[in-house]
């Protein structure tokens, strides 16, 4: 039956720039976009200062040289592109590592308050993959004082802030953008957008999977809107799966345990009591990490008594892919702690110490689990925690493929290859949140007037909306949620396979009819069983985009692990980036494309032997 | 070993004025180990009402959005282990939920927090120097940092007496925004005079400090005794301090 949309009124609002997202990414593009002078609407799906953005615990890397005076824009450029497998867009890695600094150093005239060196400048922390400690931070909760700042930035710019607004779909004429539809949770009314300029700031996908680090907000629904506007979304069978999530209790399993544990010198060990990582070293960090326990205890006895490390890196800050699948293959080789993961210990530190740097850890452990970590060790094991693919968006604008609409923040991809660096989220945020703002007012300046969105258009997206209204004694859309989050654990999760990956393809289907089917009841106020029959739209299409891009992708690499390719192919798939579109007939199609050769003079930082064994 | 447990839960809406329209409704579901009370009510939208309200974001007490009041207590619903509960619920009888009384309902467990935002667009942002590299010493950062661990989720606000019971929201900032008024009169770099208006527009001499908010906030900050009372401390010096008020006549900086 169709919802009778006859008597359906919505408002209308109109705005230069709609910013749909407000972590970081939204929000700094709406600072900027603001400054610039265009009117700026702000459309959230929870309240403000409640973004996944909150959730960030170890830092923001930036090469601010603070703690290490040899760090530089050129070495965390150099990094971001080993940590990605050589898969990232160089030019994103190029400016990000460039703007970082001062995109941090704005935070603090903004009001943060981050941790300070002895000279009274903002400190740094270590972590996996980045060479020198560059990790802005306050405690362990950086995404906290992120957030805060530019919530407290942005009240003051004059924005209009739409709260707890879900976006439905983006409208489009000509392949250029002229506005998005969305319902407002507390009331469940219609609100039509018009807008010159879009920002998609969404976040990621990550609850697609059982266990994950990411709130009920990550269900893709960015990817997905650009995806049916005909927007390009590239390296899908990229995610990255956190080495170190919570495993016990089971209610909390999938919580993150910041990476900042293992930057204060934390240790994983197995249930034998070895530091198991020290056998994990890939061939192309060998250089860079202690081969002795002797080593790393002297690395980290340099770092804590504030010295610069002359020592190598102790093995556990390996880039995450590593650590996720080192903690894998130690539980099947029978070795994992007591619920199924790797201990991580920081007890031999002082309890004090403990506490000031990792404040968070210690509470979340003590109220949900009962442990102690300042003389206990952790259990931890692998979570879902964030997708490298997106969006594909022009380097210097952010500007996707299709015109006025900009990608920022996890929804985009480029930034961070095969595999995303700890860290680099936050300052990614930021940096691409304010070029995505900007580009998007400038655009937005030179048009005079908005375009008319076709009456049918409306009618066709609000049939869709109040359409689980019209079904009655369907599943409860819960359920199917559950079901697909359980089927991409197992069929497209850390290890996959091509069987398993076709299967996850077909069971998407079945996914699909039921989804379409599902009946929520209830009224339209505040109807979170509603809200999740939308969802489910999304989620099955940005499911599918992984499953297709991992089937493709014949190797293994960064976020993705094939157990039937399990080397790395350098001559074909280290040079190609998976893109996604929408065919005419509706159907998921797949390319794979280069980037523009690298400039000689940025070739020229990166690791010589890597590239040799690139083939270039 | 899996038990039962029941939730008694404040089903309906507000009318014009926020007023709860509605009732309590049992619901009886199957708990595991370690849930906490977040838990079981997604367990209860799974299994018995979809369109059950309620907010959440991370589950691990770092985004303050599921506030709500259990037995009584206002807490934060992602932070507080049935095991505990069911110590502190006598034999037999259901676990109440209700929505933070304070403020207007929306539906269910949903509150209209509003005011908040409203509020914080009154706050003067940090004023300091002009130049990117701020310097100052992790002593001074200590002592705000504190006040930037909160996490908004208004369980203070919603415990304190000024609000709760006497609703002076159109004079009165109330924790939370003292706390955050703390963190900029306290920041090493910032150069602007809050005292009158902290005095004069944001109500603090309502505040009887009876450390009610201090009590329920999640994020363990001293509010009363951190930030509440060194304003005090602040507005007492500013106005009160006989010595202060001649050093200001002689035009000396106090």
């Amino acid at each position: 039956m169709r919802y009778d949309i006859s008597e359906e009124s919505y408002t209308t609002h109109e705005h230069d720039v709609v910013i749909i997202g407000a972590g970081g990414a939204g929000l700094r593009a709406a600072i900027a976009a603001s400054q610039e002078g265009a009117s700026v609407a702000l459309v959230c799906k929870s309240m403000l200062g409640k973004a996944h953005t909150v959730m960030a615990e170890g830092g923001a890397a930036a090469a601010l040289a603070n703690k290490d005076p040899r760090d530089s824009w050129k070495v965390h450029f150099r990094d971001t592109m080993k940590g990605g497998k050589y898969l990232n867009d160089w030019r994103m890695a190029k400016i990000h590592a460039q703007q970082a600094p001062d995109r941090i150093r704005e935070l603090e005239t903004w009001g943060a308050v981050f941790d300070r060196t002895p000279k009274g400048l903002t400190s740094q922390r270590n972590f996996g993959g980045h060479t020198y400690p560059r990790l802005a931070h306050i405690g362990d909760a950086t995404g906290l004082e992120l957030i805060r700042t530019l919530q407290e930035k942005g009240v003051h710019m004059g924005m209009d802030v739409f709260m707890e607004f879900t976006v439905r779909r983006l409208f489009t004429n000509n392949g250029e953008v002229t506005g998005c539809f969305a319902y407002d949770r507390n009331d469940g009314s219609l609100h039509l957008f018009k807008a010159k300029s879009i920002v998609l700031a969404t976040g990621g996908i990550t609850r697609c999977w059982a266990v994950c680090s990411g709130s009920w907000e990550y269900t893709g629904e960015g990817h997905a809107l650009a995806y049916w506007a005909g927007a390009e979304i590239g390296d899908m069978e990229f995610v990255q799966f956190h080495p170190t999530g919570m495993i016990w209790p089971p209610s909390v399993k999938g919580i993150l345990v910041t990476e900042g544990v293992r930057g204060e010198g934390g240790m994983l060990t197995n249930s034998e009591g070895q530091r198991f990582m020290f056998d994990y070293i890939p061939e192309m960090y060998a250089d860079e990490f202690a081969d002795t326990e002797k080593e790393a205890l002297e690395w980290v006895d340099e770092v804590i008594s504030g010295k610069l490390a002359t020592k190598r890196r102790p093995p556990e800050l390996l880039t995450r892919d590593v650590v996720a699948k080192a903690i894998n293959s130690e539980r099947d080789a029978g070795r994992a702690s007591e619920h199924g993961g790797a201990y991580l210990d920081i007890s031999w530190r002082t309890p004090e110490d403990v506490k000031k740097k990792l404040p968070g850890m210690y509470h979340q452990f003590k109220e949900l689990a009962a442990v102690d970590i300042t003389t206990t060790k952790m259990e931890v094991g692998p979570t879902a925690h964030y997708v490298m693919g997106g969006v594909k968006v022009h380097p210097e604008t952010q500007e996707s493929t299709v015109i006025g609409l900009y990608a920022a923040g996890e929804a985009a991809t480029g930034l961070h290859g095969a595999n995303r660096l700890g860290g680099n989220s936050l300052s990614d945020l930021i940096v691409f949140g304010k070029i995505a703002g900007e580009h998007a007012a400038a655009r937005a300046e030179k048009i005079d007037s908005f375009t008319e969105i076709p009456d049918e258009e409306i009618a066709d997206v609000i049939s869709e909306t109040l359409a689980p209204f019209g079904r009655e004694g369907g599943e409860n859309p819960a359920s199917v949620v559950e079901d697909l989050r359980e089927m991409m654990q197992e069929k497209v999760g850390i290890i996959r396979t091509g069987t398993l990956l076709n299967e996850a393809l077909s069971d998407l289907d079945e996914l699909e009819k039921r989804a379409s089917i599902t009946s929520p009841g209830g009224s339209r106020i505040y109807n979170p069983g509603w809200h999740q029959a939308l969802e489910l739209g999304a989620m099955i299409d940005v499911s599918r985009m992984c499953a297709l891009a991992a089937l493709q992708r014949e190797e293994s690499r960064g976020g993705h692990t094939r157990d039937d390719f399990p080397e790395s192919d350098h001559k074909h798939w280290g040079k190609v980036n998976s893109v996604i579109t929408q065919g005419k007939d509706g159907s998921m199609e797949i390319e794979h494309t280069s980037y523009p050769a690298i400039d000689e003079e940025l070739k020229a930082l990166l690791d010589a032997d890597d590239l040799d064994q690139e083939g270039e | 070993m899996s038990e039962e447990v029941t939730f008694r839960v404040f089903r309906g809406v507000g009318d014009a004025h926020g007023e709860a329209l509605g009732k309590m409704v049992d619901y009886t579901v199957e708990m595991d180990e370690g849930m906490v009370v977040l838990d079981v009510i997604h367990r209860i939208q799974a299994e018995h009402a979809p369109d059950l309200s309620c907010r959440w974001n991370c589950k691990a007490g770092k985004c303050g959005s599921c506030s709500a009041e259990v037995n009584g207590m206002p807490r934060l619903m992602c932070m507080t282990r049935m095991e505990d509960i069911m110590e502190e619920t006598p034999e037999g009888e259901p676990i109440t939920v209700k929505p933070m009384q304070a403020f207007p309902i929306t539906k269910d467990l949903v509150t209209d927090i509003s005011w908040a935002y409203e509020m914080n667009k009154k706050m003067v942002p940090v004023n300091g120097p002009e130049e990117l590299d701020w310097e100052f010493k992790q002593e001074e950062a200590d002592r705000i940092q504190e006040f930037r661990a909160c996490i908004e989720c208004m369980l203070c606000v919603n415990t304190c007496h000024v609000l709760r019971e006497h609703q002076k929201f159109d004079e009165f900032a109330g924790p939370r925004f003292f706390v955050r008024l703390a963190g900029l009169e306290m920041h090493p770099l910032d150069t602007e005079n809050r005292i009158p208006e902290i005095k004069e527009d944001f109500g603090l001499g309502y505040c009887n400090i009876t450390k009610c908010c201090t009590e329920v906030c999640p994020a363990g900050i001293n509010i009363t005794d951190n930030a509440i009372i060194p304003l005090k401390e602040r507005v007492v010096t500013e106005y009160y301090d006989p010595i202060a008020m001649i050093a200001r006549k002689l035009g000396l900086k106090t």
